[in-house]
């Protein structure tokens, strides 16, 4: 700023000034505004771990519950579905899991604990869709002929195999995420916690 | 009759003593020149403005009954979406009201739609309006969030996936994007923190916004003076008392005009609301009649026809560049869609602003656009596997017209000059 014959420069300084620190002062106004908006405490504390029986689960069904507001699906995987698991690594995008979308006892060839059972949350990576099973294989499955069984997204057309592993060239840009779980007997898992009891 | 017309004269000298009331209505209204040869595509900003004041009106009404709460009642269905139904089916009048309102956003984007492609054909955007079409780029955005907002309120299905897709594009965005999603959601899912922020989005935040953006529209558009059929300035050639020379008041020329628009939208507006409010499945999605249901999402999810070209332009991309995944270069693209149209007015170079008086190759060139932009709709309502005739995949297709979409506007600058256009006349014509 310039200060010519017509101006007051020790006014304008206590102008500046003030504007300076009544606009600090705005600023900070708007910080509880924005905060507010984050989620609550009440929501924070809403994401307890769950317990399940798996006992029922024949091979080759699925299972889904809600853990934190979200599905996640609880597979029983048949011994020919993991075998045509390892026959499709070159069509995945990271069939190594080598993203960090799964705690490390899941970074394994099934992405799970237990070889048959797979924990993944039912959230597409893309933009939230929950895909769509599809476990029939080949034509009868609607997607592919050559399709070996997996799921695929509604919204904008993702496919992930049996162990969430996404597809190459799909919206998606990773596996799906498999939740901290561990088992508390055979048949009963817990999501949401994987502390060693 | 005397005595009473000299109270009247009176009552209206003491307002004017205190507010410019006659000097507004004459500055609006019985003394704002426009353009004698307005046609057609003049009708749609009025009624533009019409179908806000429904909006508004039928949307004061609705807060009086609906509920933003996503809990569930004792029949194991959520609030917000139980009080819908209770004013479909206990509110008396509840459903016109309600109908009104949903179709009333569907004819929003009608309007508008039409009233933008009203700037295209006459390159309304031009010199010295380009400030009114930002106002109008702002107004655009404005009904594109109001209209996302407003349908997470029902709490059905597509209105609960909806929300869930459009919340996480924000999470594409490099670094901020997971915690910038938590923050717009209130929660680590689509739930009853969004629902609750969400309505107070639509009923008061954005409306704000809306009113406060058409003013500033209608205050510049007064200012300079509307466009024509012609592109030329009518205020060039004006009589000896400063009165455009092609122009005539708005009052009561446009104003009995536009009441006959006024008619006939209504007349079609009714026969929405009364026989089709659904619209085959366009305005009112057939999904949301289904609850929110967090685990599953339906087979087919889409958004409502407003939004399907850009719905498209998003799913266009599939491959990732510099390091960052397809996902977040789809909303980039998605964005860009929209806010292209905002620079039309330093884009476009060609000498002349009509359609009229324009060569070959902008026609062409726009009608291409068109006919792309409706397909990239269509496309945008079907599956991503939908294939034309049940040969031709549209995927490609959607990423090639996604192309020429930008294209056209990128390329703008050098086609738009080098365009063989005829002289434009003096004065306005009437054809």
């Amino acid at each position: 700023m310039s200060c010519d014959d017509n101006v007051d420069c020790g006014r304008r300084r206590l102008l500046v000034a003030t504007a300076a620190v009544g606009g600090v002062a705005g600023v900070a106004a708007a910080v509880p505004f924005v905060a507010s908006m984050l989620p609550s405490e009440r929501a924070k504390a809403a994401g307890a771990p769950v317990e399940v029986d798996i006992s029922k689960l024949a091979p080759g069904q699925m299972m889904t519950v809600e853990w934190r507001g979200k599905p996640v699906w609880i597979i029983n995987r048949t011994k020919e579905m993991l075998d045509a698991m390892t026959k499709i690594g070159d069509q995945l995008a990271d069939p190594k899991s080598s993203k960090n979308m799964q705690p490390e006892y899941a970074k394994n060839d099934t992405r799970s604990i237990k070889p048959e059972i797979l924990v993944a949350v039912g959230i597409c990576t893309h933009l939230g869709c929950s895909p769509t099973e599809k476990f029939k294989t080949g034509a009868e499955s609607g997607v592919d002929p050559n399709w070996p069984g997996g799921f695929i997204c509604p919204c904008h057309g993702s496919t992930f195999d049996l162990a969430g592993r996404v597809y190459k060239s799909k919206p998606a840009p990773d596996n799906l995420e498999v939740p901290p779980h561990m088992y508390l007997g055979e048949t009963k898992l817990v999501i949401g916690e994987d502390k060693k009891a | 009759m005397s005595k009473v017309n000299a109270l009247l004269q009176g009552t209206l000298n003491w307002v004017d003593e205190r507010f410019p009331l006659t000097a507004n209505w004459k500055a609006h209204l019985s003394e704002y020149y426009a353009p004698k040869n307005f046609n057609f595509w003049y009708f749609f900003g009025s009624l533009a403005m019409l179908v806000l004041v429904i909006q508004i009106v039928t949307g004061i009404f609705l807060t009086m009954h609906y509920k933003p709460d996503a809990s569930l009642n004792a029949s194991g269905v959520p609030v917000a979406f139980a009080s819908v139904e209770y004013i479909m089916r206990d509110v008396t009048w509840g459903w016109l009201i309600r109908y009104m309102h949903s179709t009333g956003a569907s004819a929003f984007f009608l309007v508008v739609y039409l009233h933008m492609f009203r700037g295209l054909l006459y390159g309304s955007y031009r010199k010295p309006r380009e400030l009114i079409w930002l106002f109008g780029i702002g107004i655009f955005l404005c009904l594109m969030g109001e209209a996302f907002f407003g349908y997470l309120l029902p709490w059905g299905q597509m209105s609960f996936w909806g929300a869930q897709v459009i919340v996480n594009l924000f999470s594409a965005i490099p670094v901020i994007g997971p915690d910038l999603s938590i923050w717009l959601r209130g929660d680590y899912v689509v739930g009853d923190a969004t629902l609750n922020r969400f309505f107070a989005f639509h009923v008061i935040a954005m409306p704000l916004v809306l009113l406060g953006l058409v003013g500033a529209h209608i205050i510049a558009l007064h200012e300079v003076g509307s466009n024509n059929p012609d592109g030329v300035e009518i205020k060039k050639k004006k009589d000896a008392n400063g009165v455009p020379l092609d122009g005539i008041p708005f009052h009561p020329y446009y104003t009995v005009k536009d009441i006959v628009g006024v008619i006939v939208f209504l007349m079609a507006f009714s026969v929405v609301v009364f026989f089709m409010p659904e619209g085959g499945g366009y305005f009112l999605e057939y999904n949301n009649f289904v609850p929110a249901d967090p685990l599953v999402t339906p087979p087919h999810i889409a958004p409502v026809w407003y939004f399907t070209p850009y719905y498209s332009l998003l799913r266009a991309v599939t491959y990732p560049l510099l390091g960052i995944e397809a996902k977040f270069w789809g909303v980039v693209a998605m964005g860009a869609g929209t806010l292209i149209f905002a620079f039309l007015p330093w884009l476009d170079r060609s000498p002349v602003k009509s359609i009229r008086y324009r060569g070959t190759m902008t026609k062409v060139l726009l009608a291409i656009w068109i006919v792309g932009f409706f397909i990239l709709g269509f496309l945008g309502t079907k599956d991503p596997a939908y294939k034309f005739f049940g040969a031709i995949p549209g995927a490609p297709v959607a990423q090639i017209l996604s192309v020429y979409y930008f294209l056209f506007f990128l390329t703008m600058p050098i086609w738009s000059s080098l365009d063989r256009c005829q002289p434009e006349p003096d004065r306005v014509t009437m054809k």
